[in-house]
């Protein structure tokens, strides 16, 4: 399978597994930060060093086993619309879809593992999956790392564990995120109050795409902050304890929600759900907030006869670089919300 | 602390900021630290975190000591002085740990409330280290297994003690 097929798919095959808690948790990501010895780190590095760690890389692909059957591709080699479609599907950051450097992707094919390569650290390998299965995802994440150090001389020291460009990773490497859906805690206003209160618990809190974005479509990443000192099923299973409770405040708030008015709540789910299905016109911000809202009716069982897949289908497909693909030139930002209502419409119209 | 520009809500943003090697601290309320990094051309949501933890790294904001000066020296690997990582955020290479071992202990310290890895160790670099990790976790659980006197798991953790304390010497008498 080529990347061209890959990025051809409407859904990332990953999305498509159904996670447990999949009412709130929409997906869960391991993030593991690795460095090759004596070689500087990205920022740093000039462009034969850098090339050196691609080539080290790629040399240690083609050779495992284990990684057998993972795509290889050069950033270079895309176009700046592939690479962001890899950005909007969660497989490379901001930083590793801009132009310039020498940088890599690597992928497996249901898109549930990508390892960046030159982004901030020399290796940054990740692994996605539906619903909260930090563990499941660890485990993914742990074995690819494993592959790859069999070919590859990692920067580790007893002492501080993974050596990484930014102190903040050090020690494990890892970032362990778990994405939750919590329409109901912000219109309850209790959002800001939750948000302080994992942080005292050492987690933070950040938008859809990571660091640096907004929280869009009442969707937040949880992560932990903390890299040294702990192993890794630790800060999985802290991590887990602390997402654990606003899962479970969410849930609560939710049923608050019904309790209280019922009516308001159902006409909100039903004003969304006809606006989206009806609309010619929809931008990006719209489209998150309604489908924020027909989700959460999905849920509680107001809306029936949609999956509640559809969330995270249309997050994806309806940001620019996937509209602009299924049109194949380039949209204006009035061209891409018509094209996006358009879209929306038929794929949330499956109820008869 | 109250903030420092409307003298009235408390001041829950500190901002560090290094220009040049000029180091400026501020200690506003959300509401201010809003305009002000409007001001400087930043947003929140687009803040960077390397910079501002570059920020943080100004020696006496890390300790509340003068702390160590930034020595003139270079990594000998990478060529990158601490004053480079102060402003970036980032160290150069893998040897830079060394290099600023000392400068980096109290920023492990503030960031991590830790300075000693306890988590995973590569195959192949450290099996021994490992091992020896291993054991002591399993060590640890046949202690808890016979205070709780639960007896079959216990035998069953003994058993892998041995097994990974015959490799550990076989490691050993091999290299």
């Amino acid at each position: 399978m080529s990347l061209r097929d890959i990025l051809s798919r409407p859904v990332s095959q990953w999305m498509k597994g159904q996670g447990p808690d999949r009412d709130v948790a929409l997906g869960s990501r391991i993030r593991l930060a690795r460095n090759l010895r004596g070689l500087p780190f990205p920022a740093v590095a000039d462009e034969h060093q850098a090339a050196e760690v691609v080539r080290q890389v790629r040399e240690a692909v083609s050779q495992s086993p284990e990684l057998r059957g993972m795509l290889f591709v050069p950033m270079e080699s895309l176009s700046p619309l592939e690479r962001q479609l890899l950005l909007e599907r969660h497989l490379i950051s901001p930083d590793h879809a801009r132009e310039g450097g020498r940088k890599a992707v690597v992928l497996r094919e249901d898109e549930a593992v990508s390892v960046m390569v030159n982004e901030e650290d020399h290796l940054r390998i990740q692994a996605l999956m539906p619903g909260l299965q930090l563990a499941a995802a660890w485990e993914l994440a742990d074995k690819v790392d494993d592959a790859l150090e069999q070919y590859l001389p990692y920067a580790f020291s007893e002492q501080r564990g993974y050596l990484t460009a930014c102190p903040t990773n050090v020690g494990t490497g890892l970032r362990a995120s778990l994405m939750l859906h919590l329409p109901a805690l912000v219109s309850t206003g209790q959002i800001n109050r939750i948000i302080q209160a994992v942080g005292r618990f050492g987690l933070v809190v950040r938008g859809l795409y990571g660091e640096g974005t907004q929280a869009l479509g009442n969707i937040f990443q949880f992560s932990n902050q903390v890299t040294l000192g702990h192993t890794e099923s630790d800060i999985i299973q802290h991590l887990i304890n602390v997402t654990r409770q606003v899962i479970d405040q969410e849930r609560e708030a939710r049923q608050m929600l019904l309790r209280r008015d019922k009516m308001a709540l159902e006409d909100r789910v039903a004003r969304a759900y006809g606006t989206l299905a009806h609309a010619r016109v929809v931008s990006s911000q719209e489209a998150l907030q309604m489908l924020s809202d027909v989700r959460l009716g999905i849920d509680l069982g107001i809306l029936d006869g949609l999956k509640p897949e559809i969330l995270q289908e249309l997050l994806v497909a309806i940001r620019p670089a996937h509209l602009q693909m299924r049109t194949g030139r380039e949209l204006s930002p009035a061209e891409r919300d018509v094209l996006r209502a358009a879209l929306i419409r038929e794929r949330i119209a499956v109820r008869s | 602390m109250l903030c420092e520009q409307c003298k009235q809500a408390p001041a829950t943003v500190h901002i560090t900021q290094v220009v040049n090697d000029v180091r400026r601290e501020m200690h506003l309320c959300e509401q201010c630290a809003a305009q002000v990094t409007g001001d400087l051309g930043l947003s929140w949501p687009t803040f960077s975190f390397n910079k501002l933890l570059g920020g943080l790294l100004a020696p006496d904001s890390v300790t509340g000591l003068a702390g160590a000066p930034a020595t003139g020296g270079r990594c000998p690997n990478c060529g990158l002085s601490f004053a480079d990582y102060r402003r970036m955020g980032l160290l150069g290479c893998s040897q830079c740990y060394e290099t600023f071992d000392r400068q980096l202990e109290p920023v492990l310290r503030r960031l991590h409330g830790n300075t000693v890895h306890t988590g995973k160790v590569p195959l192949r670099q450290a099996g021994r280290l490992r091992i020896e990790r291993e054991l002591e976790r399993l060590r640890q659980e046949l202690q808890e297994a016979i205070g709780k006197e639960e007896y079959e798991r216990a035998a069953v953790l003994r058993d892998r003690i041995r097994m990974l304390e015959k490799q550990q010497q076989s490691a050993r008498s091999g290299g």
